[in-house]
């Protein structure tokens, strides 16, 4: 057990998967990257931010694969890989790329296991980052995993955190159908402690970060850190919150959040994706059907507005949840006094 | 306003960057800037970028001059307006630096105290944490089936007076390494010896739980020397009933809630077991082959649903000091198995207690073990 960033456990869980499983392939935009410069360098980037470097140098150019830039082929390379026999783990770099290999992941590597009545498996992971807070202006900010939850035969991981990163890398890995893992890429330098071993932590089952009385807070990714932060603070003033952090969007682990809501009877939802038909609105459509009479407030999500994700730094800075926000959301539904029916 | 002074530090141009390079100066002290005039040019293993002033004054210092590499954060040069007196930029700069060094070392300087550490003990890496000094005899922790050295949380300090206290992690269990061999009590026991040797100790106390006591007493018969007296917390080997749901149950379980509820078994007062122990059990259960060694070790334990060890001849010819202590309620080995014993092991068994009675009642235990090992110095 050591400290380890979030790019260290990324980089681990690849690594270790790739030493187990001879299948296993990386490819993409520069996860190697400046090959042919001076000195004879063969990875000067390691991926943009760093995060695959050293693993060519270990498992060779035939398992380290740089692409062209051009997202469908090389995504479309890797479902194909993934039917026929590999593990490929091909990184999309920014998330907000989508736009141009949507038919390859959605109408091909989602559909694989169903159009061909369950024979094809689909052992494919695609590694993104995403999310907003690195100034990195409009198409390069956006937190799309309500797009891919929206897509049956697509699994949906989202991190909160080094440990959290490395065990549902290696789970994405060892899956047998697509796996979309979104990496917040502001997040690469924290650091907590993450065991040396591998282990695979399971899809669809949500993790307490901590446990309260009088407020649910659900949070994705890097708002699970801000949520605790929030909590902390609440904390002092008398309220306690629990605060879930569901780890997959898909599967979803709706049991947990249901439980948590009928024990609280108060919801939080901090979405940092755009606000229509995010996973505020639907897991607030969820807890409204399923778990109405259980709860005493009204439900608050704490969301960004329906805009592009601006590149000044004061307005992205406006855009994002904040502590703040996700504080006053938790005091205004603890401050909403239930009406008893006549 | 005026008084204001602002440190310029190495900036944080990407994610990677750790440190950068003044590559050269732009701006002379003593040179009015303006909020995003171009200070100064700074080299990174990636790139050169131009550093922008973040304020407006007058550049008064340039405390890090061309080509020095530096941490993200330190002070490169200070701005502030001209009325300033060179005095307050000269004691701004003291201070600066001296709260930068200051958390610097806290970072790198984190020395573990009181840590475990890893150790490599024959083929094995097993986590060991020492606690306590002194002449007294040392006292050996060994934890249960699927348990590990936090098993001994609430005894551990506290029984390190006067003496070294091991607890370290079995093969298989904690951060240990997974290869737990044939499984078998005597391969444990053999491990136990070796680390016994390793830590260069001749002769110890040993404490074992559950499967850990069944470790102790088979060390007491292969390596009779280097034990000087036997604490056996709810012990294995005196009988051959065990609660199998909950060992496989155990092994099985990847869920926090399958988790709780096999744990529940392990305690009489159930209100202990909490998501958070729960969930440190899972991440543990999540390593790599621990579900494997889990399954080795029952299957060489517990053959047929049974335990496959009678060690009462071993206990009734030990021939040092014994202790045994058991909860009446325990519901994985069964009190009763603590029935029949020779008059001259020395028997605790607790009220209201499950299988973990160093947990449910520590400071009990604490002072049983305390006063044990104090009257068998005394008496040997």
């Amino acid at each position: 057990m050591s400290k380890k960033s979030f790019r260290q456990a990324i980089n681990e869980a690849l690594r270790q998967e790739m030493r187990r499983d001879p299948t296993v392939i990386l490819m993409g935009e520069d996860v190697a990257g400046g090959r042919g410069g001076s000195a004879g360098i063969k990875d000067a980037w390691g991926g943009v931010l760093g995060v695959t470097k050293g693993l060519l140098e270990e498992f060779g150019d035939t398992r380290v694969l740089d692409t062209p830039i051009t997202e469908a082929s090389y995504i479309g390379a890797a479902a194909g890989a993934a039917v026929t026999g590999l593990r490929p783990v091909a990184e999309l770099m920014f998330v907000d790329f989508v736009g141009c290999c949507l038919d390859q992941i959605m109408n091909q590597a989602a559909k694989f296991r169903y159009m061909f009545g369950g024979k094809a498996r689909t052992p494919l992971v695609i590694r993104a980052m995403f999310g907003a807070g690195f100034n990195a202006a409009a198409q390069h900010s956006q937190a799309l995993y309500p797009l891919f939850t929206h897509i049956p035969g697509l699994k949906v991981v989202i991190p909160s955190s080094p440990y959290e990163a490395k065990g549902l890398l290696i789970s994405a890995i060892r899956d047998d159908d697509p796996v979309i893992f979104l990496e917040n890429k502001v997040m690469y330098d924290e650091e907590e402690d993450v065991p040396d071993e591998p282990y695979a932590i399971p899809f669809g089952e949500a993790n307490l970060t901590r446990e309260g009385r009088d407020v649910t807070i659900v949070a994705f990714g890097r708002m699970v850190g801000l949520a605790n932060q929030a909590a902390d603070r609440l904390e002092k003033k008398g309220i306690s919150c629990t605060v879930i952090d569901p780890r997959t969007t898909s599967p979803l682990d709706r049991d947990t959040i249901l439980e948590c809501v009928a024990d609280t009877g108060r919801l939080v939802i901090v979405d940092e994706s755009s606000p229509r038909c995010n996973m505020a609105t639907d897991i607030a459509a969820i807890v409204a059907e399923e778990a109405f009479d259980t709860l005493r407030a009204p439900i608050r999500r704490v969301v960004p507005p329906h805009t592009p994700v601006p590149f000044a730094t004061v307005l992205e800075t406006l855009y994002l949840p904040s502590v703040d926000r996700i504080e006053a959301a938790v005091t205004a539904t603890m401050a909403h006094r239930v009406v008893e029916k006549v | 306003m005026t008084h204001d002074i602002t440190p310029i530090t190495m900036p944080k141009f990407g994610l990677a960057m750790t440190e950068g390079k003044i590559a050269g100066w732009m701006v002379e002290p003593g040179a009015a800037i303006k909020t995003g005039d171009e200070l100064v040019d700074i080299e990174t293993s990636k790139i050169t970028n131009a550093f922008e002033s973040p304020v407006t004054g007058t550049l008064r210092r340039q405390v890090a001059g061309n080509g020095e590499m530096l941490p993200v954060g330190a002070l490169i040069g200070v701005v502030a307006d001209p009325a300033v007196p060179d005095t307050d930029i000269d004691a701004f700069i003291t201070r600066f630096q001296a709260d930068f060094a200051a958390s610097s070392d806290a970072q790198s300087d984190s020395a573990p105290v009181d840590e475990p550490v890893m150790m490599t003990v024959g083929d094995h890496t097993l986590r060991v944490h020492e606690r306590g000094e002194g002449d007294g005899t040392p006292l050996l922790l060994i934890h249960g089936f699927g348990g590990d050295l936090k098993n001994w949380m609430l005894n551990h300090a506290a029984l390190a007076h006067g003496r070294r206290v091991i607890a370290f992690d079995l093969p298989g269990h904690g951060e240990s390494s997974k290869d737990v061999g044939p499984g078998t009590l005597a391969f444990f026991a053999d491990v136990t010896a070796q680390l016994l040797a390793q830590l260069k100790i001749r002769q110890a106390h040993v404490m074992g739980h559950s499967l850990g006591g069944g470790i102790a007493l088979t060390l007491a018969h292969t390596a009779p020397h280097s034990v000087a007296s036997l604490v056996l917390v709810a012990p294995a080997g005196l009988g051959p009933q065990i609660n199998m749901t909950f060992i496989n149950g155990f092994i099985e379980a990847d869920r926090v809630r399958a988790v709780q509820d096999v744990l529940k078994y392990l305690v009489h007062d159930k209100s202990l077991i909490g998501r958070r122990m729960s969930d440190d059990v899972l991440r543990y259960k999540r390593l790599d082959g621990v579900q494997a060694a889990l399954r080795t070790v029952a299957d060489a334990c517990f053959p047929g649903g049974h335990q496959g060890d009678d060690l009462r001849p071993v206990l009734a010819a030990v021939g040092v000091p014994v202790t045994v202590i058991w909860g009446r309620e325990d519901e994985i080995l069964p009190v009763t198995q603590a029935d029949g014993l020779s008059t001259s092991v020395e028997r605790h068994i607790l009220p209201d207690i499950g299988h973990m009675p160093q947990l449910e009642c520590a400071d009990k235990v604490n002072g049983m073990v305390e006063d044990f090992m104090k009257s068998k110095v005394v008496a040997t």
